[in-house]
C-alpha cells in the first residue's frame, strides 16, 4: 500500500508538470488556434533563466523566480510576434511549422550558450522532505503539487470571476464578435501568449530540481503535454489538467510495474488507445464544421 | 482541332526522365568510390527519396506527418535484419520492408485521419517515439543502441553493386524514378483528389472525393516511399543505429520538404541537397548552425511559403496560356434521364435536424421532380442551408429519410451521394484555392460513374465544356484565387455541372453578386432550365425565384409552411406573414 501511495504521489508530481505545460498548450489552441510545438521550450528556457539568475547573478531564490517568470511572459509576446503574427491568416499548418522552427532555434541557441552538460538546480526548500505513513513526501514534489493547484485555482477565478477573464474567453470563442463588442482582441491574444509562456516557465522552474536542466528537457515534456491534451480532450482546459495528471501517474506505475526502458512509450500507447476508442478525449466534444 | 492540355499528355516527362537516368549513372561513376563525399551523395539521394514521400502526404494532401524518419527507419531495419539475420536477398528484403512500412502507415492513417489534422501529427509523433524505443530496447532483434553492422550490398542482374559507384547509381536511379512518379501523380485523378482534400475537404467530399480514403492512401504512399529510401540507406552505409531515425530526423526531413517546396518533388530535391550541403558551407557558424537553421524555417514560412521551388511554380502559373482546341457542348442531361417529368428524383420525408434544443429542421417533406427548377425559400435562419447540408450528407438528420433516384441515401457519405448524381454549390464559395480553374472543374468531372471519369483527355474536354457553358473558357488556365468573387461562383457551378449530375443543388448562388452579375446568373439559370436540368435552388432574390422556379417550398423556423406553384405559394398568407410580419396584428 505504501508503495502504491508513494508511486501515486510521485506520479501526481510529474503529472502536475505535464498539466501546467498542457494548460499553456490548450490556452494557445483556444486563443489563436495554433498547436505550439515549442511549448516545452518555454519550460526549458524558464529553467535555464533560473540557472542564470541563481548561478551567474547570484540572486536570491524568490527574486530569481519572479524575474524568470516575468521575462518569460515578455518572451511569450515576442514569440507570438515571430511565429504567429505574420502567419495568422494562412491557416494552421504554416504556424505549426514555424513553431517547429522556433523549437529548433531555441534549443540550439541554448545549446550554443550553455553547452550539452546538464545544469543542476537546487530545490525551493533545503529540507529534502518527510515521511507520512511510509510515504516519503519529497519537498519539491509537494511544492509542485501546491503550486500547480494554486495556479489552476487562480486561473479559474480569473477566467470565471473577472471581466478580463470573460474578455479572454469571449476572444477564444469568437474573435469577430469579440472585436465588435470592443474587446481588444489582439491584446487578449498577446496576453494569452504571455500567460502561456509564464505557465511553461513555472513548470520548468518546478521540474528543474527533479530532472537535470538540459536542452532536451523541453521536447520530451512537450510531447507528454501534447499527449495529455489529446487524452483530456483537444482544446479542453479541465482535460489538459486531468490528462496531464493521468499521464504522470500512468507513466510512473508503468515504469514501476511493467518496464523501465519503455517508460516513455506508455504515454503514447495510451494516446493511441484513446484515439481508437474515444478520440474526442475525456472532456472533448465533437464539433461539426459548418458548411 | 482537339484539345491539347499538357498535363494530360501520356508520355509527358518520359524523355527527360530517361535523360536524367543516363545522367545520374554518369554522375555516380564520376563520384568518388568511397569516403566522405560518396557518403554525402548517398545520404542526399536516400533522404531525397524519403522527402518525396512527404511531398505526397504534406504537399499534395495537406496532412502533417511527423514520422517520416520512422518509416525511413523501418525500411532500413527491415533490410538490415532481413539480409543479416534472415538470409533474405536485398531486393526481397527491400520490397518486404517498404510494404511493411506502408501497411503500418495505412493502419496509423485509418486510426487518426478521420479526425482533424493535429491528430495525425500526434499519432505520428507517438509512433515515432515508440519505434525509437523499440529499436533501442529490443536488443534480440535490432541489436539495440549498437545498431546493425555489415549490411550487405546486392547484385543486380548479375552485376555486383558492392562497389560504391554502383550502389550510388542504384540509389540515384531509384531517386529519379520516384521523383518522376511523384511528379506525374500531381496531375492524375488521384493527385487532384489529394489536392482537393488539402484545399477544401468539405467541398472535395461533396464533389465525390472520398476524403478519408484519399488521406489514408496518401499517407500509405508516403510511408512506402520513406521505406524504400530507408532500405537503400541501410545498404548504402552498411551500418545503422536507432539514433539515425529519431523524431528530430523526422523534423529534418520535414524541413527539407518545406525549404525546397513541398508541392513538388523537384522542390524536395533542392531542399534535401541544400540541407545536406549547407552544414558544409555554414561550417564557420559552428554550433550555432542549427539555430540559424531553425530561424530560417520561420523566415521561410513567412517569406517563401511555397519553398524555393515555389518561385518556379509561380512563374509557371503566370506563364500559363488559355487552352486551345474545340470541345463538344456540355451534355446537361444525365444518361438516366427519360424525360418523365412526374418522376420524383429527390425526396425528403419527415426530415428533422436538431442542434441541441434548436429545431433547425422539423419534419420537412420535399419532392423535387425531374426537369423542374425547385426553389427553397424562407427568412434567414429558416433551415434552408441545413436542409441542403442534410440532403448532401454533411449533416446527419436527427430523424427522417432522404431518397435520391429511388434509393435511400439517408446514411450515405457525401461522396457516395455525389457518385450517384447529386452535385452542389456552397453559399460561401468553397473552391480548391491552390489549383487552377480547369483543375477545379476536372475534380467535378471525375465523379465516379461519370461517363468521362476514367479518360483523362475526355475529363479535360468535359471540364472545358462546363467552363464554356458558364462563360469562363478563357480563364481555364488561371488560378481560382485570381478570379473575382462572381467568377469564382461560376467556377463552382461549372465544377458541379461537369459532374453531369441528375440533380443540381444551388445554395444561394446570388449571394454577394452585384446587379449585373445577378442578371447574368438569371440568364445562366434560364439556360440550365431550358436544357431540362433538375435544380434545387435556395435564393433570397424573389424576382429571380419567380422567373425560374416551377415549384416553391417555403421554410420558416425549420418547418415547411407552404409548397406548390409559385403564384399560389407567394400569395399564401403564411408566407406573406413570414416575410412581412403578421398582418393581423397591424389590422387589430
Amino acid at each position: 500500500m505504501a508503495m502504491f501511495l508513494q508511486l501515486l504521489f510521485t506520479g501526481m508530481g510529474i503529472g502536475a508538470v505535464y498539466a501546467l505545460v498542457s494548460l499553456g498548450f490548450v490556452l494557445l489552441i483556444c486563443a489563436a488556434n495554433i498547436v505550439n510545438f515549442a511549448q516545452g521550450d518555454f519550460a526549458m528556457l524558464g529553467a535555464y533563466l533560473l540557472v542564470l539568475g541563481l548561478n551567474v547573478f547570484s540572486l536570491p531564490y524568490p527574486v530569481a523566480i519572479v524575474l524568470t517568470i516575468l521575462l518569460m511572459a515578455i518572451f511569450g509576446v515576442l514569440f507570438a510576434g515571430a511565429t504567429y503574427w505574420p502567419l495568422r491568416f494562412r491557416g494552421a499548418l504554416p504556424v505549426i511549422i514555424s513553431t517547429i522552427g522556433a523549437q529548433i532555434f531555441l534549443e540550439n541557441i541554448v545549446l550554443y550558450l550553455y553547452g550539452p552538460v546538464p545544469q543542476v538546480l537546487p530545490g525551493v526548500f533545503n529540507s529534502p522532505g518527510f515521511t507520512v505513513g511510509g510515504v516519503f513526501m519529497d519537498s519539491q514534489y509537494l511544492t509542485i503539487l501546491a503550486t500547480a493547484s494554486l495556479l489552476v485555482l487562480l486561473q479559474y477565478l480569473v477566467f470565471e470571476k473577472t471581466l478580463l477573464g470573460k474578455k479572454i474567453q469571449a476572444t477564444n470563442q469568437d474573435k469577430e464578435m469579440a472585436s465588435l463588442l470592443g474587446i481588444p482582441v489582439v491584446f487578449m491574444i498577446l496576453l494569452t501568449f504571455a500567460y502561456s509562456a509564464a505557465l511553461g516557465a513555472v513548470a520548468g522552474v518546478l521540474v528543474g530540481p527533479i530532472l537535470f536542466v538540459s536542452v532536451g528537457m523541453g521536447g520530451s515534456i512537450a510531447l507528454k503535454a501534447f499527449a495529455a491534451n489529446i487524452i483530456g480532450g483537444y482544446g479542453s482546459i479541465p482535460g489538459a489538467i486531468v490528462g496531464g495528471l493521468l499521464l504522470g501517474v500512468a507513466e510512473t506505475f508503468g515504469a514501476a510495474y511493467i518496464s523501465v526502458p519503455y517508460k516513455d512509450a506508455f504515454a503514447f500507447l495510451i494516446v493511441l488507445a484513446f484515439l481508437a476508442v474515444r478520440p474526442q478525449g475525456l472532456f472533448g466534444e465533437k464539433v461539426a464544421e459548418k458548411a | 482541332m482537339s484539345v491539347d492540355y499538357a498535363a494530360a499528355r501520356r508520355w509527358r516527362g518520359v524523355l527527360p526522365t530517361l535523360g536524367a537516368l543516363v545522367l545520374v549513372v554518369v554522375v555516380a561513376f564520376l563520384a568518388p568510390a568511397e569516403g566522405y563525399y560518396l557518403n554525402i551523395f548517398m545520404q542526399a539521394a536516400t533522404y531525397a527519396i524519403a522527402v518525396s514521400g512527404l511531398v505526397v502526404v504534406l504537399g499534395y494532401c495537406g496532412q502533417i506527418s511527423l514520422a517520416q524518419a520512422a518509416f525511413f527507419g523501418l525500411g532500413a531495419y527491415g533490410v538490415a535484419i532481413g539480409t543479416t539475420h534472415l538470409g533474405l536477398g536485398f531486393f526481397p528484403a527491400l520490397v518486404l520492408s517498404a510494404a511493411f512500412a506502408m501497411v503500418l502507415g495505412l493502419l496509423l492513417g485509418v486510426a487518426s485521419l478521420q479526425l482533424g489534422g493535429h491528430y495525425l501529427a500526434m499519432v505520428t509523433i507517438a509512433f515515432q517515439e515508440i519505434l525509437t524505443l523499440v529499436l533501442t530496447n529490443w536488443i534480440g532483434l535490432t541489436n539495440g543502441p549498437d545498431g546493425v553492422r555489415n549490411i550487405p550490398r546486392p547484385a543486380f542482374l548479375g552485376i555486383s553493386l558492392a562497389n560504391g559507384h554502383r550502389f550510388l547509381a542504384l540509389c540515384l536511379v531509384t531517386l529519379v524514378l520516384v521523383t518522376f512518379a511523384v511528379w506525374r501523380l500531381k496531375t492524375t485523378r488521384l493527385g487532384r483528389a489529394m489536392q482537393a482534400v488539402r484545399d477544401n475537404e468539405l467541398a472535395a467530399s461533396t464533389a465525390g472525393v472520398n476524403s478519408f480514403g484519399i488521406k489514408v492512401i496518401s499517407f500509405g504512399i508516403s510511408a512506402l516511399i520513406g521505406g524504400i529510401g530507408g532500405g537503400l540507406f541501410a545498404s548504402g552505409f552498411q551500418y545503422i543505429s536507432p539514433d539515425q531515425f529519431t523524431f528530430s530526423e523526422s523534423i529534418v526531413l520535414l524541413t527539407m520538404a518545406l525549404l525546397g517546396g513541398s508541392q513538388s518533388p523537384f522542390g524536395s530535391l533542392i531542399g534535401t541537397s541544400l540541407l545536406i550541403i549547407l552544414p558544409e558551407w555554414l561550417r564557420f557558424l559552428k554550433q550555432i548552425y542549427l539555430a540559424v537553421y531553425g530561424a530560417s524555417v520561420i523566415l521561410l514560412m513567412v517569406f517563401l511559403p511555397e519553398g524555393l521551388w515555389g518561385i518556379s511554380l509561380q512563374r509557371a502559373r503566370r506563364r500559363a496560356r488559355p487552352i486551345e482546341g474545340e470541345v463538344a457542348p456540355l451534355p446537361l442531361l444525365a444518361a438516366t434521364n427519360n424525360g418523365d417529368s412526374s418522376e420524383v428524383l429527390l425526396k425528403t420525408e419527415g426530415l428533422s435536424k436538431h442542434f441541441g434544443g434548436l429545431k433547425a429542421l422539423d419534419l420537412v417533406d420535399l419532392e423535387v421532380r425531374r426537369g423542374s427548377v425547385h426553389a427553397l425559400i424562407g427568412p434567414n435562419g429558416s433551415g434552408k442551408t441545413t436542409l441542403i447540408n442534410v440532403v448532401t450528407g454533411l449533416y446527419r438528420p436527427t430523424s427522417g429519410k432522404v431518397t435520391f433516384l429511388g434509393n435511400d441515401v439517408t446514411h450515405a457519405a457525401p461522396h457516395r451521394r455525389n457518385h450517384v448524381g447529386l452535385a452542389r454549390t456552397f453559399q460561401n464559395i468553397r473552391l480548391f484555392r491552390g489549383m487552377s480553374v480547369l483543375e477545379n472543374v476536372m475534380v467535378g468531372a471525375e465523379r465516379r460513374h461519370n461517363d468521362v471519369a476514367m479518360h483523362p483527355q475526355a475529363v479535360v474536354e468535359r471540364a472545358l465544356a462546363a467552363l464554356d457553358f458558364v462563360g469562363l473558357r478563357g480563364d481555364a488556365h488561371r488560378q481560382v484565387a485570381d478570379l473575382s468573387y462572381g467568377y469564382q461562383r461560376y467556377v463552382e457551378v461549372a465544377r458541379a455541372l461537369a459532374a453531369s449530375p441528375d440533380v443540381l443543388l444551388l445554395d444561394e448562388p446570388g449571394a454577394g453578386l452585384n446587379l449585373t452579375e445577378k442578371h447574368e446568373l438569371g440568364e445562366l439559370l434560364r439556360r440550365l432550365k431550358g436544357h431540362g436540368l433538375t435544380i434545387l435552388i435556395i435564393d433570397h432574390d424573389m424576382r429571380l425565384v419567380e422567373q425560374v422556379a416551377d415549384y416553391i417550398t417555403v421554410l420558416n423556423f425549420g418547418r415547411r409552411i407552404a409548397d406548390g406553384l409559385p403564384r399560389e405559394v407567394l400569395t399564401h398568407p403564411d408566407v406573406v406573414a413570414a416575410y412581412l410580419g403578421e398582418a393581423r396584428h397591424e389590422a387589430a
